[in-house]
């Protein structure tokens, strides 16, 4: 059934990272030192846990531009529970992880129960997300905690100066648990069934209602994991941080493969979306001449280079465009 | 009338409620004063605060009316402002004669046009999803606006190009007279010609007005190169108004707002039927709201909770659920 068309567009993404990591290495003396690779994860864990998340989204064939906004309020609001209210961290984010399932589960019952386009309800939600971070504060607030400041700085040591910090064992944990969640449980076939056809998933006697709350849940659970890891990374919380990250993680995920249309795709995938546009930036911090808006420049490029790959090897919008 | 009017019915009232409200709590807000030959007041602010958006929705609706949607113009507002500032700003240093004004006009428009027409090849020809073609050009612009601005904010001082943003003629600030232009010309288009009809059958369902004889690749691309060409006059107008470019936070969200008042204006976002009064009406909405809030002194976040509220509530009230109840319940009534 697999046919070279589908490898392709499954591999490829793979191979673009690996050929533009071999690439660069050669261009850039030490790029291919250990560390530099690590700290990739590191500095992209943030933005890799939020479009795990989104994927999910992404493969119900809906989309939510919440995230960017929802990873700064809950940013904001880690540091303020835990600066101004002295709650013990381990508890605020606790309170933190419930508070972005309550947002994404509310815009997932919106779109649900009212049938509502999902960009439409997520874009409320971005405007809602942004706008309580900045009720809370428009200053960035420190966190001085010395539990938080541990977990922030802790850094487990693997050879030759490479480490993973508290953010890339969570975004690595949290890829795993969610790859095989989507592959074996019935929740994460029904994801896959709802962005195949909506209508016959429905017809099957699955619970597409309940999974597409569900698959927003999701979402809003990962951004605020984001918000949180993005938190240890600064040891701050500020209400602006990460506005604009819906793009980066809507342009990892079809990167990585995932359709937005929905039905296919993998979180393998958006990982490996996530490394190339990590390995960009590096690469052009690497470089040094070249200004920072170079890599919206090579993303947008590259995303066009990709939608267009998964065009030409076809299959994929073949049920969206029938006729 | 009755049928006109039957759309509109929800921003009216909710704009009647708002300005109701001022009314009793604030009523300094309908003074209208006369100042060095022109108005100015509350209600004159709102109008040419709502300009940019206006010029914006009254391209995105023809966009929404085919069915898709044009993620990228806060970026293209960004790459027209900062062409334009660009070519004022290098014409500044040589001479500083007019051509040079009209010559940045042009070249900021144009870069709309080019980006319209990108974004209309990609969904009409390349047949991608029109949320994904358009958000290229919303990544990928806003890089190549700072790409024109080398990342700079380019400032200039042309009196005649500052002039179409902060400058007033015939009563008027002159932002308000280019909306008003814009929304009557695509008014007139749409309505006095064929091309409106088209649209909406396009958004309607394009198979069937493809097999009944009509253009869809030519009508879905026209829409999005109007919307480019309006998006970069927005970005000229806000960049002319304030005498700079920033290639940074020029636009910045402002496909959000032009999208909100599109759907505030009672235009189906699946497409097929559009009032462009709506949209028009929307942005007043949308703007009177921020400065009603704003002048009693409340915070900025609050009007983006505000708008997220309007945002929900819109999309409720026009759901196919929220519809079919009160279909139900009149049918009922009649019967």
């Amino acid at each position: 059934m697999k046919n070279w068309r589908t490898n392709i567009a499954t591999y490829s993404p793979a191979f673009v990272l690996l050929v533009l990591y071999i690439v660069f290495g050669f261009m850039f003396k030490g790029f291919f030192e250990p560390r530099v690779g690590f700290n990739i994860i590191k500095d992209n864990a943030f933005l890799g846990v939020t479009a795990i998340g989104l994927t999910f989204v992404i493969l119900t064939g809906g989309i939510d531009l919440s995230v960017g906004s929802v990873v700064g309020f809950s940013g904001i609001y880690l540091a303020w529970l835990i600066a101004a209210h002295s709650i013990h961290p381990a508890l605020a984010i606790l309170i933190v992880l419930l508070t972005g399932v309550l947002i994404g589960a509310a815009q997932g019952f919106l779109i649900a129960k009212f049938d509502i386009a999902p960009f439409l309800v997520t874009l409320g939600g971005l405007f809602f997300a942004r706008g309580l971070a900045l009720t809370i504060s428009t200053e960035s607030i420190q966190i001085e905690h010395p539990w938080f400041k541990e977990i922030g700085l802790f850094s487990f040591k693997l050879f030759s100066g490479a480490s993973l910090s508290t953010g890339s064992i969570v975004f690595i944990m949290l890829a795993i648990a969610t790859g095989l969640i989507l592959k074996f449980t019935l929740f994460g076939r029904t994801v896959y069934a709802i962005g195949g056809n909506r209508d016959s998933a429905n017809l099957m006697g699955l619970e597409v209602r309940r999974t597409t709350i569900g698959v927003y849940a999701i979402s809003g659970l990962t951004a605020a994991i984001g918000g949180i890891l993005f938190s240890l990374y600064t040891l701050s919380g500020n209400a602006v941080a990460a506005t604009g990250l819906e793009l980066d993680a809507i342009a990892a995920t079809v990167i990585g493969g995932t359709l937005l249309s929905g039905g296919y795709g993998s979180i393998a995938g958006t990982i490996v979306g996530v490394m190339i546009l990590g390995t960009i930036q590096t690469a052009i911090t690497f470089q040094g001449t070249l200004s920072s808006w170079w890599t919206k420049i090579f993303i947008g490029a590259l995303l066009l280079t990709f939608i267009l790959l998964q065009k030409a090897v076809g299959r994929i919008d073949r049920s969206s465009e029938a006729h | 009338m009755k049928k006109l009017l039957a759309p509109l019915a929800a921003p009216l009232l909710l704009l009647a409620a708002i300005l109701i409200i001022n009314a009793i709590f604030w009523p300094s807000f309908f003074s209208i004063r006369w100042f060095e030959g022109h108005l100015v007041g509350s209600l004159v602010d709102v109008a040419n605060r709502s300009a940019p958006v206006m010029i914006l929705a009254a391209g995105m609706v023809l966009v929404i009316a085919t069915g898709g949607v044009d993620l990228s113009v806060g970026a293209v507002m960004a790459i027209a402002g900062s062409v334009s500032a660009f070519v004022i700003a290098g014409a500044e240093e040589k001479t500083g004669t007019p051509p040079a004004t009209l010559k940045a006009l042009g070249a900021g428009l144009f870069s709309g046009l080019l980006g319209g027409s990108l974004n209309g090849f990609l969904v009409s020809i390349v047949k991608i999803q029109p949320i994904i073609a358009t958000l290229l050009l919303m990544v990928a612009g806003r890089g190549i606006a700072q790409l024109i601005s080398d990342g700079q904010i380019i400032t200039f001082q042309d009196p005649a190009f500052a002039a179409i943003g902060s400058g007033s003629k015939f009563l008027l600030p002159n932002p308000v007279w280019i909306a008003l232009g814009i929304v009557l010309i695509v008014s007139l288009v749409t309505r006095r010609t064929s091309f409106g009809l088209f649209l909406e059958s396009v958004g309607a369902n394009s198979i069937a007005s493809r097999l009944s004889g009509i253009n869809v690749k030519a009508v879905t691309t026209l829409a999005y190169i109007v919307s480019g060409f309006c998006a970069a006059l927005a970005g000229i107008v806000m960049t002319a108004d304030i005498k700079a470019a920033d290639a940074n936070n020029l636009g910045l969200y402002y496909e959000l707002d032009a999208i909100l008042a599109v759907a505030l204006g009672g235009t189906s976002l699946n497409g097929g039927k559009f009032s462009v009064a709506g949209a028009v009406l929307g942005a007043l909405l949308m703007q009177t709201l921020t400065t009603t809030v704003t002048s009693w002194g409340i915070d900025r976040s609050v009007t983006l909770i505000l708008k997220a509220v309007l945002v929900v509530a819109v999309c409720i009230l026009q759901s196919p659920a929220i519809r079919d109840k009160w279909a139900a319940r009149k049918a009922e009534a009649t019967a």
